[in-house]
């Protein structure tokens, strides 16, 4: 089924009877090619590029819940590349690429929306570091703007720009950044790969997998076992449980990350704004709440919901940024289980054991890297080599010390990121 | 999230510093060997359910406090202070 404006018309005059399920709810099969575990965002992408860039379709996608109930309809849904570090720089520019052709591509809408990020500084050092950044983005190939105190303003008239203690002084516009509907872009790939073959096989949790002499053989789900040859790992948030299944334990801590949103409110917010001290982004949803979130609240948790303090923190620096928003009602709060590395950047890498392929670590960035991930990842699994713009996230760099990604500059150690 | 410092009570979580799972109890030989250091700088059991993990009651006493406390329903079970966990173990 393709989605067009003359089938809304032809629908819309037959009652809407013609719409049909966005994907098949098939019983897994005894064995498969290869198996992903875990379908949120990672996990569909994975499958789908595998069938659609190396015909690869006698595939499954495990999910132990429903498509689009984890972190990937968790997040605060923002799409953007302006990453400073080699590695993270051209994966990420490679991702918003996709993104750019996604919706043509999956013939869905995924309701992206460029509608520019604003990093805000508010101090001199910090206007030399977003110069920094923002010129190591356009030597990427992706675009930075750098606005003065006025250009922001043109731009962001409600801020407080006069704080007696975080005066701002300007900000890095990263025009191509923007929002897109996060259950839709799992619903979108979920259908895409279907279409393509894959069998989306939700209520099936992984309890166990198979190994035999050093070799991927099988794993054990509670909806019987599967044998298979090729297991790609996208469960990140859990990736410490699924990688001890296979004997491994992964340089990974889950921890909670909070977001909020607000009631429904006209049109206010029209960009992606993050405020430079302390820890407060925030964008506008279509439907008008006010989506904002801050930090981690920095202890090891898969409780999915988080404590008093970090809320405080997050409403303090909201309302230190733009005053405005007190007036706003918060309806709902949650939290998603990060996996966080020592370096704060993700792992995409085989693994010691023969089939066992690792998708993790993406601590609180991995919604923006969805397409990203996938193209790379199913590249790896199907030809076994690094895919050239994800040559960097190796799992060794942590033992071996190089090639280490700490974006923030503040150590490869837990709990920094 | 309350904690209870064995120093000074039961005190609010802002009053701690987290660093992490508590592996420094079990800290490797410094010639353990590049494996067992690796996995005790870098790998982690990250387990849903009971873990013990290091605090330090920063605002406080500063002593150091090891937790055992789960991490899906963030119920603390028991705190001591890290001194007299080490020194049980050996």
């Amino acid at each position: 089924m393709r989605f067009s404006a003359l089938r809304i018309l032809k629908e819309g005059l037959t009652g809407n009877k013609g719409w049909g399920a966005h994907w098949r709810d098939p019983e897994p099969k005894a064995e498969y090619d290869a198996i992903i575990i875990g379908g949120g965002g990672h996990g569909l992408s994975t499958a789908y590029y595998l069938a659609k860039n190396h015909g690869l379709t006698n595939i499954a996608v495990l999910e132990k819940g429903y498509i689009g109930g984890g972190n990937v309809g968790r997040n605060t849904t923002i799409v953007r590349a302006n990453y400073f570090l080699n590695g993270n720089s051209e994966f990420y520019s490679h991702s918003l690429k996709l993104w750019e052709g996604l919706e043509e591509d999956l013939n869905y809408n995924v309701m992206h929306s460029q509608r520019g990020l604003i990093n805000l500084f508010h101090s001199d050092g910090q206007r030399d570091a977003f110069v920094r950044r923002g010129n190591a983005m356009v030597n990427q190939g992706d675009d930075a703007v750098l606005l003065d105190r006025e250009g922001v303003r043109k731009h962001l008239p409600y801020l407080d720009f006069d704080n007696v203690r975080f005066p701002i002084y300007g900000g890095l516009l990263h025009p191509r950044g923007g929002t897109a509907r996060h259950d839709a872009v799992a619903w979108g790939f979920a259908r895409g790969a279907d279409m393509r073959g894959v069998d989306i096989i939700q209520n099936c949790e992984v309890t166990g997998i198979d190994i035999e002499n050093g070799a991927v053989k099988g794993v054990q789900t509670t909806r019987g076992a599967i044998k298979t040859k090729k297991i790609g790992m996208t469960v990140a948030g859990r990736s410490g449980q699924v990688a001890a299944m296979a004997g491994m334990r992964l340089p990974i801590e889950s921890h909670v990350l909070q977001a909020f949103v607000t009631e429904g409110l006209k049109p206010v917010i029209d960009h992606v704004i993050s405020f430079g001290m302390g820890h407060f982004y925030i964008s506008q949803s279509d439907k008008g709440g006010l989506v904002f979130g801050g930090d981690l609240d920095f202890y090891a948790s898969y409780a999915s919901r988080g404590n008093l303090p970090m809320k405080e923190h997050v409403m303090e620096a909201g309302m230190t940024l733009m005053p405005m928003i007190g007036e706003a009602k918060v309806l709902r709060s949650w939290g998603g289980i990060m996996d966080m590395t020592p370096d704060g950047s993700p792992i995409i890498d085989k693994s010691h054991i023969d089939g066992l392929y690792i998708n993790a670590g993406w601590c609180y960035g991995g919604f923006k890297a969805v397409p990203g991930s996938g193209s790379v990842f199913s590249h790896l699994i199907a030809t076994d080599q690094h895919h050239s713009e994800a040559t960097g996230f190796r799992l060794d760099r942590f033992r071996t010390g190089v090639g280490l990604m700490d974006e923030e500059g503040t150590g490869s150690q837990h709990n920094l990121h | 999230m309350r904690l209870k410092c064995p120093v000074c009570g039961e005190r609010d979580r802002r009053e701690f510093y987290y660093v992490g799972d508590a592996v420094a109890l079990a800290r490797p030989d410094p010639d353990a060997g590049e494996a067992a250091w690796d996995d005790y700088v870098h790998n982690r059991d990250n387990p849903a359910g009971v873990t013990r993990d290091l605090w330090q009651h920063e605002a406080g006493c500063a002593a150091w406090i090891v937790v055992t406390r789960n991490t899906v329903s963030h119920e603390i079970l028991e705190t001591a202070l890290a001194a007299d966990v080490k020194r049980a173990m050996s």
